[in-house]
């Protein structure tokens, strides 16, 4: 059984955590955590907690929303913005920017630091806790 | 390192197409007929169907799309093919061109002489949220989509790596959409088969007919500025920075090198093909360009001992205009960073010094996901017969390149054909 999943992903973004995995035999982190090492096929990375800083790689202001984010109140007349960010681990994960000004996508300048912060979204028993950055 | 080459040669003599667009009341069974009995019928020297021995189908997701799954064997059946083996392949976007790899690979191995590979996708009978979520299954369910990122997302984040990195501008963009439409007018098959500027004269036909203010654009390029005429989808990128939604099917034959002459005196041979993986967006060094896409092309100009300055007509995979850019790049057409400039000094158009999309691309043409990377071979097939009618590329050209993305670049398949 894997001791990293997508379940102990999302369960330590419940608890406002980043938890990765690092390599011992050739030192690569990963995040998400891998249950191998995609690197040298080391079957034995450790959990390790990331700081959550980082800097913006890439993004885009979405206007055409998929179901999901629709179902959290985005639409053309509200976009939101999603992102690539380089953790300061090396790593790189997708997650959405917020305390930008999406109406001026222009001046969201790329290798800006971000930090980690914690969205949640869904209603109910389907609520869970995603990883979002800010500026 | 050994240079891999096909164990046995690999020829196309047949080829055929459905047209793309979106055909209520047609199934992708309907569109499959359609483009085999074109293919048939393309057949200089005839042609007894009886004699093909195998069906690879290029299909991205017939169970999302059509409530389908199982889908070669239908298509088998619908086209008179069974009891052959018929096997769907899949890599998202680029099933098409991955199917045709397989075809390709079956000869290679001795057991056939002679394949069909074919192409479909049926996508507009679903509304487009649910096409929006279909697509994004060809992305990261666990890790990409859930951050909000759809397809379009995924390019412009792409789009937006690349202004940052070479200074290139956000409408640089539109003008590969504008070049793609100026040759997809010219191109019977094609979804969109209007240039940008008839596009604005019919909008300004349908505000009188409707008695509202007819819009004014000072040129082309004003017109897909306009937010109105053409609004975001997912900042850079706006509509007309996108391949539609499309149905569409496509049919290529495949035999045995040294049979060609049987069928036609004009075969395309096959002499490059490679394909390579790569993980989600997130976990990449660079996204300025696929690595997928440079594997897969060093892969085929090494089988093929040709360079790129070598091909005369080329197919990429412009699911959305930044992808064009990127693709020229990773073909080694133009140096990292140099792709945007050759859009803007007109290079990559019908008359410039590296024609790219002559069929108009995904954007004009239509992209039925898993038809698409088949449907590339077509264009390739006419240009280099000289049967491109209007859009017909000057020169009497001899090499032929396609280049199919699945995702983001997850899987690039590309290969290089020959009219000897």
């Amino acid at each position: 059984m894997s001791a990293f999943n997508h379940i102990t992903h999302y369960a330590a973004l419940g608890e406002n955590k980043l938890m990765g995995s690092h390599c011992p035999a050739c030192g690569k982190n990963c995040y998400p955590a891998r249950p191998l090492c995609p690197a040298c096929h080391g079957s034995d990375p450790e959990a390790v907690e990331f700081s959550g800083k980082g800097k913006l790689v890439a993004f885009s202001v979405i206007y055409i929303a998929p179901t999901a984010m629709l179902q959290a109140g985005f639409d053309r007349k509200n976009p939101y913005c999603a992102a690539v960010v380089e953790l300061e681990e090396g790593p790189r994960i997708c997650a959405q920017l917020v305390g930008v000004d999406v109406k001026q996508p222009e001046n969201i300048k790329i290798g800006q630091p971000v930090t980690a912060t914690f969205l949640m979204r869904g209603e109910g028993e389907a609520a869970r806790t995603f990883l979002g950055f800010q500026v | 390192m050994t240079i891999r080459k096909l164990s046995r040669g690999v020829a196309v003599v047949g080829v055929g197409m459905s047209k793309f667009g979106a055909f209520p009341g047609q199934s992708s069974r309907d569109l499959f007929v359609d483009a085999f009995q074109e293919m048939l019928a393309s057949v200089d020297k005839g042609f007894d169907p009886g004699d093909i021995e195998a069906l690879l189908m290029g299909n991205f997701s017939s169970d999302l799309f059509e409530n389908q799954g199982h889908t070669a064997p239908i298509m088998a059946d619908w086209v008179g093919l069974t009891p052959r083996p018929a096997t769907r392949v899949e890599d998202a976007c680029a099933s098409g061109g991955v199917a045709l790899r397989q075809g390709i690979l079956a000869i290679a191995s001795g057991l056939y002489d002679i394949v069909l590979v074919g192409g479909i996708e049926k996508m507009t009978d679903l509304p487009i949220e649910r096409v929006t979520d279909t697509l994004a299954t060809a992305a990261d369910a666990l890790y990409e989509v859930p951050a909000g990122f759809t397809f379009p997302g995924l390019y412009a984040s792409m789009a937006t790596a690349y202004m940052a990195e070479y200074g290139a501008p956000r409408d640089v963009f539109l003008k590969v959409g504008l070049k793609n439409h100026e040759n997809g007018a010219l191109n019977p098959k094609a979804q969109f088969g209007q240039r940008i500027a008839e596009i604005m004269e019919a909008r300004k036909k349908s505000a009188a007919k409707k008695g509202l203010p007819i819009p004014e654009w000072d040129d082309e390029m004003a017109f897909l500025k306009d937010e109105r005429a053409n609004p975001n989808i997912a900042w850079p990128l706006r509509l007309y920075d996108c391949s539609p939604v499309s149905d569409g099917a496509a049919a290529v034959l495949l035999v045995r090198e040294d049979l060609a002459h049987r069928f036609t005196d004009n075969p395309l041979y096959v002499i490059g093909s490679g394909q390579a993986s790569d993980g989600a967006i997130h976990d990449r060094p660079t996204l300025t360009s696929l690595a997928s896409a440079q594997k897969a092309a060093a892969a085929a100009y090494e089988m093929a001992g040709v360079k790129p300055a070598d091909i005369d007509v080329v197919e990429v995979h412009d699911c959305f205009t930044i992808a064009e850019i990127i693709a020229t790049e990773d073909l080694g057409f133009f140096e990292p960073g140099q792709g945007w400039w050759a859009v803007e000094e007109g290079k990559t158009a019908r008359s410039g010094v590296r024609p790219v999309n002559t069929s108009g691309g995904l954007k004009s043409k239509g992209h039925p996901v898993g038809a698409s990377g088949v449907g590339q071979v077509i264009e390739i097939w006419k240009q280099l017969r000289g049967e491109a009618g209007e859009r017909q590329v000057p020169g009497s050209p001899r090499l032929g390149l396609t280049h199919n993305v699945g995702g983001t670049g997850q899987t690039c398949v590309v290969h290089i054909f020959e009219r000897r």
